[in-house]
Formats: structure tokens, C-alpha cells, sequence
């Protein structure tokens, strides 16, 4: 009995998650995107500000406004700038080599980012630049060390200084520790409406990186109701059988 | 209830005659009564021979969605990932169709080890079910093949550096390690031409092996006899008629039975599809959502569970040969259970401590292991996967001493059973 339930709970509950990487905590993002005006304005904040230098290339616009809720004329009318068609997919003009000569790197498509990497992940590096004048953004950012991402939401956020505490360690080198982020020049947006916003894009980026978990929790209710009946029926039909094996 | 023979009986009347005609050119009814309607199972069989149906079931659903997988997947480096995609957003069901194979992978290895594990406990690849047992074996390793092969094709990162990993073991092998890694890989790096060779061998040549050996195993079972619970032989008492005194007809009384067992794990199997398809990131792991990136590996790289308690093994032993050598036995070794077992008594329910003793210390090492294998090594992490190395192989090693002097409890002439 012992050994069935070990092997049993050792295959079917794997106990903790895989951590989605980089050491700085992550703060919970908590998306729900059963929230359709969230996905909405959270794809009208990915087209202005991501889309530039993000693609989205899997992602195709007409079913993307279905499933935010939205009429074609809508998206045509608010989501889609560059002349594209409303069954072409989310791809971006950027040339490859502009790209690696402006970052370094090629800005990497955004489709399944909130998969490979996690929403909290998302979330937590939006909001983390910080200014170091040094740097060619004259930013870095926490969870990203060394980004070559310029802090594109500046405007919204405000600029913000890291704070970090000293101290020596036994070997008597100097250590610091990020202690919290002080708001320098405030933005266009409060730091609650600034969250709100970056909440808002996680959740079109958590709907992006798996369009079909929309379909996919409220199909499962169903389908397991009937599995479940199924079941009970196979266990009387199995009663009814066995009654004459003696 | 009457006799279940009747049911594939000729009647009379169109149906009766359709049957006396296929049956004048082909052993329909024959092989319905020999293998189903009047095999006799013995009928004291308890929850852990539900594992081998529902083994079959897996197979059955992991090839259907595999060939409506392949019917729009496409096996090049530039499209495999963007196909998976396509798969995924564009394809009607195309997301069930992937979930159900991607989740089907994971329950294989499941429902297989469980499988397995019954075996261990009831004594079943002993005297006369050796050969059934290494049909099994061979399912268990043409399985692995298969999974490793599958993995490759979404070419998601994680595929791509697990691959790399993998194919590498076999350049730990003296003189032609080297050689035989290109020619697996066919290239000198995982590349589209592994991925189109892994394809074929994934849709084509393992599966065809799979099912021969799955044939082969059935029909070893059906020629022996199922063992059961008690471990005894069921042939050894039998009524006037011939038949068993304690074997049922396997339909419809374990057809009915395995009905219960398919449903509960339908249910558990929606469950992580509907719910929770990456299982965490351990049925589908994060990184392999990033394209193959063959200059950038991924923050920490590890097979997927299935694989983890040989490649803790691996890892345990400083010597990468030595340690390749080691893992390639902790699998073999199951090969040899048959002879490395001297004990008079095939079921733990008439087993000694020891064995008791060394099987638990087994199955806990077994799960240790794999949750091992998935972690970052660590310096403590390390040394437990040698200790549990070492017990995993105290299993195997010592059995033919532990098995031979163990007290042992008598054992019935026929089987306990108590009605429902």
C-alpha cells in the first residue's frame, strides 16, 4: 500500500515548478485573461509599444480581435498602422542587420514569450529599469542585467534609481544588494495605473503565447463531467458482471 | 449471466451466415475465443494489472494523434517549429490533437513504469514468463527510443541541447564513440538532417517495432497465462471441463473491469490536458517554447522525467565513460530479473523482509533518482544520487543472495478471493 502510493504520487504530482530563470524575485503578475477589457487595451499597449521592434509572427490579427472581442473596423481602426491586412499575421518591417547594428541583437518575436519565460517574468521586467548613465540605453534593468532593451515605456513610468544596500563580506570584498527602486522624474502614469498597464500587456502576451487556453479550461469542464458518468457506469456494468464470480 | 461463449457463436440468419463464411477462410471466431471470449485470467487480479490495457490504450490514442500530427508538422529545421505553432494556433483541434500526444508521451511512461512495477512486486517475469517479460523489456527500450526521437521534432531549444546531450553519451564509448555520433546525427551537430532521420525513425520504423513487440507480448501472455496477486498458477487446478478453477473469462469480465480503469484515467489524462498541459514544465518544458538556438543553450538543461532517474545515474559518476556504462546497465539490468531472482515464491505477499526490505529500497531510490535528475546538481545533490546509485544497484546485484535465503511464507494452491 505504501510503495503504490509513493510511485503514485511521485508520477502524477510533481511537487514544485520549474523556476522560469534569472535570479531577481518575480513578482506575481496575476493575469486573468478571462478579462476581455484587459486583453483589449492590453493589445492596443503591445501595438503601440512592442510592435515597432517585437513581431508577434504566429499570432494572426482577425483571429486575435475574435478572440479579444472585436469587431474587424475595430481592429482595422485601432490596431493595425502599417497598411497589413486583417489575415495577415503579426510580423514587423525590421531589418535583421538595422536591428543588430541599433541593439545587438535582433529584438526576439514576442508570440510565446509569456510561455518560454513566464507572465510574472514579463511583468517584473517591464517594471524593473532603473537609470545607469553609463550604459548606451542609459538604462539597465534587474531581472535582465545588461539589456540591450531601451526602457521604452520611460514616458508612462518616469524614470526611476536603484537603491542598493553594502555590505563586506567575510572575505572582505564590498557586496551590494538591490534594497527598491525610488521614482526620480514621475511619468504620464501613476506607479498603480503604471502596473495596471504593464498587467494589462502581460495578459494579451499570456493570451498570444496560447490562444487556445481560452477554448481549452471551459471545454475540460464538460469532458470530464462526461468521463466521470462514464466511469460510474463502467463501475456498475463491471458489479453487474462480477456478481457471479464466486 | 449465461455463457459468454455465445457471442461469437454463428447464429442464425444473415450475421450467422457472414461469420461461417470469414470463418471457412479466416480463424475469425477461432482467434475471438482463444484470445478474448475463453482466455482464462485468473480472477483475483487487482488494481495493478489495470496498467496493461491502459498501455495499450496509450498506444493507441499516441498513434492516432501522432498521424494527424504528421499531417500538417514538417519535419525542417527552418518550419518544425513554426509548424508545431501552426499546429497549436491555425489547425481545427489542432491544440487537443498535440496536447493529447504531448501528455500521451508522459502517461506512456506512466502507465508502463507501474506496469513494470507490478511485475516486480508479483514475482511476474519469473519461471514460465521469462520471454513475456523480455518482450516487455524490449517495449520498455524501443519506448524510450521512440521518446527520445519524438522530442527532438517541435526543434524547440530544449530539444535541440537534450538531443545534443543525449547523442554525446555515445561518444563516451572507447575508438568509435566519435564516429558514431556523426552517424547517428548524420552531421557533425544536430541539424535538419537529424531532425528528418529522427522523423522517420519516430513515425515510421519505431512505432512498427512497437507493435510487432506488442503482438509478440500479448501472445507470450496468452500462451502462459497471466500471473496474479498470489503468484499462483492457475493451470495447476482445473475443473472437468478443462477451464481453470479459478480463471474467468477475460470478456467480459476484465473487458467490463478495464472499462472502470480506462475511465479514471481519461479522466486524470483531461485533467493535465485541459488544465495544466505543460504539467508545470514537466510534460512540456518552458525553454523548449524558444526555437533551437544552436549557439545559446538553455539556463539548465535536463531530459524529461521520464529519463531522470538513469541520467542522475549518469551525472552521479565523475567518469563520463564509466558513468555512460553505469546508466546503460541500471536499464539492462531488468533484462536479467528472471535469472538474478532464486526466490521459491513469486508474489511479495509470500516474500520475505529482505526482499520486502530491498524493493522498497528500490522503488524509493527509483523515484529519488528521477527527482534528482531533474535538479541542478549540487554538491549534496550529487552524493544523494550516488547513495541512491548504489541501492538502486543493491537491487539487481544482491538479489540472487537476498531472494535465495529470505524466509519465505507458503504459498496457497489456489488463489484468495473474496466476493464483492
Amino acid at each position: 500500500m505504501r510503495i503504490k502510493l509513493l510511485v503514485l504520487v511521485a508520477a502524477l504530482a510533481p511537487a514544485a515548478s520549474f523556476a522560469a530563470g534569472g535570479g531577481a524575485h518575480l513578482d506575481p503578475a496575476n493575469v486573468d485573461i478571462g478579462n476581455r477589457a484587459a486583453l483589449q487595451r492590453g493589445a492596443a499597449n503591445f501595438v503601440n509599444y512592442c510592435l515597432g521592434c517585437h513581431s508577434a509572427q504566429y499570432v494572426r490579427y482577425n483571429r486575435m480581435a475574435a478572440d479579444i472581442g472585436i469587431t474587424e473596423q475595430q481592429l482595422i481602426d485601432n490596431l493595425m498602422f502599417t497598411g497589413q491586412r486583417p489575415h495577415d499575421l503579426m510580423k514587423i518591417g525590421i531589418n535583421r542587420d538595422d536591428a543588430l547594428r541599433w541593439f545587438g541583437v535582433v529584438p526576439p518575436d514576442l508570440s510565446l514569450i509569456a510561455r518560454s519565460r513566464g507572465a510574472d517574468y514579463v511583468y517584473t521586467f517591464l517594471r524593473s529599469y532603473y537609470a545607469e548613465p553609463g550604459r548606451p540605453t542609459g538604462v539597465n534593468n534587474l531581472v535582465l542585467p545588461g539589456t540591450a532593451m531601451p526602457h521604452v515605456l520611460w514616458e508612462l513610468q518616469g524614470t526611476q534609481d536603484a537603491v542598493w544596500e553594502g555590505h563586506v563580506d567575510a572575505q572582505g570584498n564590498a557586496q551590494k544588494h538591490f534594497k527598491e527602486f525610488q521614482l526620480a522624474t514621475p511619468g504620464k502614469l501613476t506607479p498603480e495605473q503604471f502596473d495596471g498597464f504593464v498587467r494589462d500587456t502581460v495578459t494579451f502576451l499570456e493570451y498570444i503565447a496560447e490562444p487556445a487556453q481560452l477554448k481549452r479550461r471551459a471545454l475540460g469542464f464538460p469532458v470530464i463531467a462526461f468521463l466521470v458518468f462514464f466511469t460510474l457506469l463502467a463501475y456498475a456494468l463491471k458489479k453487474e458482471f462480477w456478481k457471479d464470480v464466486k | 449471466m449465461s455463457s459468454t461463449s455465445q457471442t461469437a457463436k454463428a447464429g442464425n440468419g444473415r450475421l450467422g451466415a457472414l461469420t461461417a463464411w470469414i470463418d471457412e477462410r479466416f480463424p475469425m471466431t477461432a482467434l475471438w475465443k482463444s484470445q478474448v471470449a475463453e482466455y482464462y485470467a485468473p480472477k483475483n487480479m487487482n488494481f495493478w494489472y489495470y496498467f496493461g490495457s491502459l498501455a495499450l490504450l496509450v498506444m493507441v490514442i499516441q498513434i492516432i494523434t501522432g498521424i494527424f500530427l504528421t499531417m500538417n508538422y514538417k519535419p525542417s529545421a527552418t518550419e518544425a517549429f513554426s509548424s508545431v505553432e501552426y499546429i497549436m494556433r491555425e489547425v481545427e483541434w489542432g491544440w487537443l490533437i498535440r496536447y493529447m500526444h504531448s501528455t500521451g508521451a508522459s502517461a506512456f511512461f506512466i502507465v508502463v513504469y507501474l506496469h513494470m512495477f507490478r511485475a516486480l512486486l508479483y514475482g511476474s517475469y519469473q519461471k514460465p514468463r521469462e520471454l513475456l517479460w523480455i518482450f516487455g523489456m524490449l517495449i520498455y527500450f524501443v519506448l524510450m527510443a521512440e521518446a527520445f526521437f519524438g522530442y527532438l521534432l517541435p526543434w524547440g531549444n530544449m530539444s535541440y541541447w537534450g538531443a545534443q546531450v543525449i547523442v554525446s553519451l555515445f561518444g563516451a564509448i572507447p575508438v568509435v564513440g566519435d564516429s558514431l555520433m556523426e552517424w547517428i546525427r548524420g552531421d557533425f551537430f544536430i541539424s535538419d538532417v537529424t531532425l528528418n532521420r529522427f522523423f522517420a525513425l519516430h513515425v515510421v520504423a519505431i512505432p512498427l517495432a512497437l507493435v510487432f513487440l506488442v503482438i509478440a507480448h500479448l501472445m507470450a501472455l496468452h500462451e502462459v497465462g497471466s500471473n496474479n496477486p498470489d503468484g499462483v498458477e492457475i493451470k495447476k487446478v482445473k475443473g472437468p471441463d478443462g477451464i481453470p478453477l479459478d480463471g474467468i473469462a477475460f470478456h467480459p469480465y476484465y473487458t467490463v473491469k478495464d472499462l472502470i480503469g480506462v475511465g479514471v484515467f481519461l479522466i486524470l489524462f483531461s485533467l493535465v490536458i485541459f488544465f495544466a498541459p505543460t504539467m508545470g514544465g514537466y510534460f512540456l518544458e518552458y525553454a523548449n517554447f524558444e526555437p533551437a538556438n544552436p549557439l545559446q543553450t538553455p539556463p539548465h538543461i535536463a531530459p524529461v522525467w521520464y529519463f531522470t532517474p538513469f541520467y542522475a545515474i549518469l551525472r552521479a559518476v565523475p567518469s563520463k565513460p564509466l558513468g555512460a556504462a553505469l546508466m546503460g546497465l541500471a536499464v539492462m539490468l531488468f533484462v536479467f530479473l528472471p535469472w538474478l531472482d532464486r526466490g521459491k515464491v513469486k508474489s511479495i505477499r509470500y516474500r520475505g523482509p529482505l526482499f520486502k526490505f530491498f524493493l522498497i529500497s528500490f522503488a524509493i531510490s527509483f523515484v529519488a533518482l528521477g527527482y534528482l535528475g531533474l535538479q541542478a546538481p549540487t554538491a549534496l545533490f550529487t552524493n544523494l544520487a550516488r547513495l541512491f546509485t548504489v541501492v538502486y544497484f543493491a537491487f539487481f546485484l544482491l538479489m540472487p543472495w537476498y531472494s535465495s535465503v529470505d524466509k519465505t511464507k507458503p504459498v496457497p494452491t489456489r488463489v484468495t478471493y473474496h466476493a464483492h
